[in-house]
């Protein structure tokens, strides 16, 4: 058997890459991805207490995926907003979005 | 510890994902940061089906890595210029970052692995799919009819607002 710690020990690492990302790429798709990292790793977190903890329940289970299908969502509106954004200012670096009204 | 089947195939599974995750945010080209996001979404699927929960791993797979990485590609190819590459991010900037992230997750890894947890075990078995689909439409304390309902409301909000945010006006 696999220790539980295993895999939580990979989720963390997911997640820190994640917070790495977001905090030093200036590219807002690149931020984008980041933010699905740091949501996949909570998504492994909840199967795994799901399994090895309360393996009689499904709350871990439908959490995940009621989580995967909400980052669908945001991700399909961050995208809209980020092709909006390219369409007006004509790049997506953060540094030269000052404003998001128009 | 000896070594076991499921062991090797843990430690292949996470060491992909571990890595594409780590290049994913460190790769200077955006097209190669969403292949590596592809990656990790696959490793996490096969931890899923190394746990047994084939149906989270089908949607994992169907969701994340069919329909959200496509997006993620088609967006990039609408959005950058070709040999496009990130700025080098130097300095201070870079090392605080590092710094911060790297203390958080040896903070993080150091709680997570001195608590004791209540006394995890694992059976193999398939979930049923049956068992799932009666949760998934039960009204009953354990039933999930309710979020399902939301859910269904928030992915049709999301199609209009996608839609009327990125129309050309």
């Amino acid at each position: 058997m696999i220790h539980m710690e295993y895999y939580l020990i990979v989720s963390t690492i997911m997640m820190f890459a994640g917070i790495y990302g977001f905090v030093t790429r200036r590219n807002l798709l690149a931020m984008l991805i980041s933010v699905e990292l740091i949501l996949n790793s909570v998504d492994i977190n909840f199967v795994v207490f799901n399994r090895f903890l309360f393996p009689e329940h499904l709350e871990g289970f439908f959490f995940t995926l009621f989580a995967i299908g909400i980052s669908a969502a945001e991700t399909a509106v961050a995208i809209a907003i980020i092709i909006n954004i390219y369409r007006n200012i004509r790049n997506i670096k953060v540094k030269s979005l000052h404003e998001m009204k128009w | 510890m000896e070594i076991t089947l499921e062991l090797i195939v843990f430690t292949i599974l996470a060491l992909f994902t571990v890595v594409s995750a780590v290049l994913a945010v460190t790769t200077y080209r955006i097209l190669r940061a969403a292949t590596y996001l592809l990656f990790v979404l696959f490793g996490t699927a096969g931890i899923y089906f190394q746990l047994n929960y084939s149906f989270l791993g089908a949607v994992q797979m169907l969701i994340y890595a069919g329909g959200i990485t496509v997006l993620y590609v088609f967006s990039i190819l609408l959005t950058s210029s070709q040999g496009d590459k990130a700025e080098q991010i130097r300095g201070y900037k870079l090392y605080s970052g590092l710094a911060a992230t790297l203390l958080s997750l040896g903070i993080c890894l150091y709680v997570t692995l001195k608590h004791d947890f209540r006394p995890s075990h694992f059976e193999h078995g398939e979930l049923e799919v049956t068992a799932i689909g009666h949760t998934l439409m039960s009204p009953d304390k354990y039933g999930y009819v309710l979020p399902f309902e939301v859910i269904s409301i928030l992915l049709l909000a999301c199609i209009v607002g996608g839609i009327l945010i990125a129309r050309k006006r």
